[in-house]
């Protein structure tokens, strides 16, 4: 599957990822990859138990060499920031490139949910986002890669074959919108690497 | 482009909102405002945010409707569990002190925290010297609220956050079942008044030693925040305390110097100064 992959980085601003079900370690591998003088900024919803306290983000943190927070009302997104959704809230996008939270009712039995994320992140960033789906269980994603292929931007799924749990990007490779769909390494080497 | 056009139909929905009904959402976060008017287009059904907006116009019962839909009331019984236990342990011994007690539920959708709040009460026998007013501007919500009545499936939750709040009581005891549902003892609501209030465009509620506002601000944007804090800071007596949902803060906010926190974690916050009125 080694293509070669037309995508430069530096045309983006923002990269949006989904994940679910074993991502503690797919997303873990994904992040501490990120070089110090990344680029981008980085802005994550992984469906955790709503009662998950701190403990990710010290997991996260300790791990990666840029800074991961959760994110906060209000708070301006910064490059090379990693943000992630706070546990039971939706997080979106605004146009003035802020983040927010809601209580929203759950989408697709998810709060926070990626379709919530990934539809404002693409009003917001337009052909500047790319968005990822890594392992999951459920189909929560599919309408967000395809609002975000809509308005121009880039979507990669983690290969089914890999991902611990197949179901959520396959079922996002199925709706028709995905530009690639790569292996963790894949992701790494190819894209993350290969920026400079 | 397209987007653009979006946006200048979701202001002129806002707008005619306003103007015809007086309800003000033009300062809401607007990212999650957007996304409910597209879901409500999708409902009923319409090709465009604007033949919505005609239709509003012209058919108040559709729009009170749709105002409805629009208000997100997700709440629960004892929501933040370790929120309950602060204010038992921090606030309520202050409370105690004074020979009547004023609180102002705002935004309390459905009632769920109202009855929370009464019970802590009871418990800590402060009930019977204290009024409650409970408000919110969805009156479908208010309607609930006011009946107490839920859906019994919830109970096993509840009971479970009633106990991790330092509850000192059995939670069944606050409540009978019927058929599927949990009806909630009178005793609880008899000092509470429920009532419709706008927190955008009414005005303030003297007086209080206590206000609960918990994730509403959040669907608002910093300018609007920033008012309704001044609303609750002119509210609010001399030292009294202003309680914030998990997520949000008087931080940040142009109110900041006028509180201090009394715990920063369950957002609980104490007037320091006098509002200029
Ligand atoms: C997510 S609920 C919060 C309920 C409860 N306080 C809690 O934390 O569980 C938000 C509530 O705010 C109310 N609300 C929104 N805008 C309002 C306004 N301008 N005036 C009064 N209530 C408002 C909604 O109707 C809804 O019931």
């Amino acid at each position: 599957m080694m293509h070669q992959i037309k995508l430069n980085l530096k045309e983006f601003k923002c990269i949006v990822i989904g994940v679910s079900a074993g991502g503690m370690e797919a997303l873990s591998k994904l992040l501490a990859s990120l070089p110090a003088d990344f680029p981008l900024s980085v802005i994550i919803v992984q469906h955790l138990h709503k009662t998950s306290t701190g403990y990710y983000l010290e997991y996260y943190n300790e791990k990666c060499s840029l800074f991961v927070k959760e994110a906060e009302q209000n708070e301006t997104i910064k490059a090379g920031n990693i943000y992630f959704a706070p546990p039971d809230y939706h997080l979106l996008v605004e146009d003035n490139e802020t983040l927010i939270l809601s209580s929203d009712e759950k989408v697709n039995y998810s709060r926070p949910s990626i379709d919530i994320l990934f539809e404002s992140a693409a009003d917001a960033y337009r052909e500047k986002l790319i968005g990822i789906i890594l392992t999951g269980a459920n189909n929560d994603g599919d309408e967000g890669m395809r609002i975000i292929k809509q308005k121009g931007g880039f979507t990669i799924a983690q290969n089914p074959l890999e991902a611990e749990f197949p179901v959520m990007p396959q079922s996002a490779i199925d709706t028709g919108t995905i530009d690639l769909i790569l292996t963790l390494n894949e992701i790494i080497n190819e894209l993350i690497k290969r920026y400079k | 482009m397209k987007t653009d056009i979006e946006n200048i139909e979701i202001d002129l929905f806002l707008e005619a909102v306003f103007k015809c009904y007086g309800y003000d959402f033009r300062h809401y976060a607007r990212a999650s405002l957007k996304r409910r008017i597209k879901k409500l287009i999708k409902k009923n059904g319409y090709k465009r945010i604007n033949d919505m907006t005609s239709d509003i116009l012209h058919d108040r019962s559709f729009f009170l409707k749709v105002v409805y839909d629009f208000s997100i009331t997700v709440t629960e019984m004892f929501r933040d569990p370790s929120f309950y236990r602060n204010l038992r342990e921090k606030i309520i011994p202050y409370l105690k002190t004074y020979p009547f007690i004023k609180i102002w539920h705002a935004g309390c959708a459905t009632g769920e925290e109202v009855y929370s709040l009464a019970i802590l009460l009871k418990e800590e026998g402060i009930y019977n010297k204290t009024t409650i007013f409970a408000t919110d501007f969805n009156g479908d919500a208010l309607e609930t609220a006011r009946q107490g009545i839920y859906s019994l499936k919830d109970m096993q939750t509840y009971t479970t956050n009633y106990q991790k709040a330092g509850g000192k009581a059995s939670f069944a005891d606050y409540y009978h079942a019927k058929y599927k549902s949990a009806i909630m003892s009178n005793a609880l609501s008899q000092n509470v008044t429920f009532a419709n209030h706008n927190l955008v465009t009414d005005s303030i509620f003297g007086e209080m030693h206590l206000i609960l506002c918990r994730n509403v601000l959040i669907y608002f944007n910093r300018e609007l925040q920033n008012r309704v804090l001044s609303l609750f800071n002119e509210s609010l007596v001399k030292k009294g305390f202003l309680a914030l949902g998990s997520k949000e803060s008087i931080q940040f906010s142009s109110l900041e110097n006028d509180f201090k926190p009394i715990d920063k974690k369950n957002k609980i916050f104490q007037k320091i100064k006098q509002a200029n009125i």
